[in-house]
């Protein structure tokens, strides 16, 4: 069964207890997306999944199948980053940067997310425009926990791609 | 995780029948894939429903119908649910994290199962795990847990918010069976006590299979819901509460109020809905309103705070949606 990774075309067959994490990590090769809990509580596994961004720990790789998947390394690369990976070095949005890669997947979806008006429990008014206030950022960041601490910093990388952005 | 045969349904009664033959069936998979890992739940067969056709959200009537497959995200989003239906969009919101509601689906949510220690953890007696073999949190640590409709058998709550504002919308759940038939369930009704059968959460016979969501007409007035929880976001409640509230004049016209953290279902009474109802707001009318809530309740050593959280709580959210101030 055909699943398009990183727009590469990649087959799955297989043990069906593959969650869609240990395809990516054992069988594709692509180990930039991390498992830290293996239990969704962590957010470090975070992948796009057709745009959404879902926890690659709590899916299975057969239910995949012609799905969209993209992971850190269809973001940007290390001679062209993503203007979020650019932002997370200059704003020291890490220290080990094992949930970095999650926290950027997320950090992408979540500025889809609000452009497509989609509220959160902290917006006030559920029928406005969003903006992406430090606290809204906090709210919808709060699925990527970062065990070092990192959050102003993470937050400052996020504020100055949204203020790139504007 | 145990090894498991997995199948796709290409029909919603082929699924039901399946179901009834012991399959379980997943869609968002971010309970059931925990559990299973944990060895909590041990199916052989998983029957992947993702590819029904039990998406949608649409206009039924004067209400609106929520497929069993719209995601947690969709459904907060939906323009319908923000407008006529705040308080739901709201549960839906405080409830877990974007990725996780991502996956999650309104029947999968329903059917979300307790977040108790020990039914989480294989090596401790748990009746609903393992009927029978005890209940570890009745003389444990029972932060959690129940302090209304628990029994001897089991002090676990269910942990959810969405059915906590579907319970108050007084929404239905439409449910196929594996010969073709159709039943709807109120919410109110859907969950269950634990009473002797803790291994059963809900209503759901072997191989029903839920299709979707009703919600009645838009009630209007004032929706709030309100969470109480350990941290600000990603937690489960230790009380919540939805309520809907219409004023006319200085009067309560209608309320209904549903709660969550405190029991094995979302807690509904309707003698509070009666009592608040055409009365003027007080503090003394939301003090008996809280008495009819907790007359039963029970504490077991570490949840006993929950008790005065639920009926301060329980003040504050009638004090906003009236506009009483205290």
């Amino acid at each position: 069964m055909p699943l398009t990774i990183n727009e590469r075309e990649y087959e799955f067959e297989g043990d069906p207890r593959t969650s869609l994490l240990d395809f990516l990590r054992r069988d594709c090769g692509l180990t930039g997306t991390k498992k830290g809990c293996d239990h969704g509580q962590c957010g470090a596994c975070t992948v796009l999944v057709n745009g959404q961004r879902i926890n690659s720990c709590l899916t299975l790789a057969a239910m995949h199948d012609g799905d969209s998947i993209t992971t850190i390394e269809g973001l940007g690369t290390p001679t062209d980053m993503h203007p979020l990976q650019a932002a997370f070095v200059k704003h020291d949005g890490y220290q080990c940067g094992y949930c970095t890669p999650g926290q950027i997947c997320s950090a992408q979806a979540m500025i889809d997310e609000a452009a497509n008006g989609w509220p959160s429990f902290v917006s006030e008014d559920l029928a406005g425009t969003i903006s992406l206030t430090p606290e809204e950022i906090r709210e919808r960041m709060s699925g990527n926990l970062c065990r070092c601490g990192a959050y102003s910093n993470i937050v400052d990388a996020i504020l100055e791609v949204l203020e790139a952005r504007a | 995780m145990k090894p498991f045969e997995y199948v796709r349904a290409d029909g919603l009664t082929r699924a039901a029948q399946l179901a009834r033959a012991g399959a379980r069936p997943i869609a968002g998979g971010t309970n059931l894939l925990d559990l299973m890992k944990l060895q909590v739940e041990t199916p052989d067969r998983l029957v992947d429903v993702n590819r029904l056709p039990l998406g949608g959200i649409e206009a039924d009537g004067d209400g609106l119908r929520i497929g069993a497959l719209v995601s947690n995200s969709a459904c907060a989003a939906d323009e319908r649910v923000r407008r006529d239906y705040p308080v739901l969009a709201r549960a839906i919101l405080s409830a877990a994290t974007f990725q996780l509601r991502n996956k999650a689906t309104t029947a999968g949510n329903l059917c979300q199962r307790t977040r108790c220690y020990y039914f989480y953890n294989a090596d401790m007696p748990c009746n609903k795990r393992e009927p029978g073999s005890g209940c570890s949190a009745i003389d444990g640590y029972n932060r959690i847990h129940a302090v209304l409709g628990a029994s001897d058998q089991c002090i676990a709550t269910y942990p959810g918010d969405m059915a906590v504002a579907l319970c108050a919308l007084d929404a239905t759940v439409q449910i196929a069976d594996p010969d073709g038939g159709r039943r709807e369930v109120a919410v109110r009704a859907f969950h269950r006590l634990p009473g002797d059968r803790p291994e059963k959460d809900n209503v759901l016979e072997p191989g029903e299979v839920i299709t979707g969501v009703r919600l009645p007409a838009p009630a209007g007035g004032k929706q709030l819901y309100r969470k109480v929880r350990d941290r600000s976001s990603y937690a489960f409640a230790l009380v919540s509460i939805a309520a809907l509230v219409r004023m006319e004049g200085g009067t309560i016209a209608s309320a209904s109020l549903a709660f969550g953290g405190l029991a094995h279902k979302p807690w509904h009474d309707e003698r509070i809905d009666q009592l608040l109802a055409g009365k003027e707001p007080s503090d003394a009318l939301f003090d008996r309103a809280a008495d009819l809530l907790l007359e039963g309740a029970r504490g077991y050593g570490s949840n006993d705070f929950k008790i005065p959280m639920a009926r301060r709580t329980l003040k504050a959210v009638l004090r906003e949606a009236t506009g009483v101030s205290a």
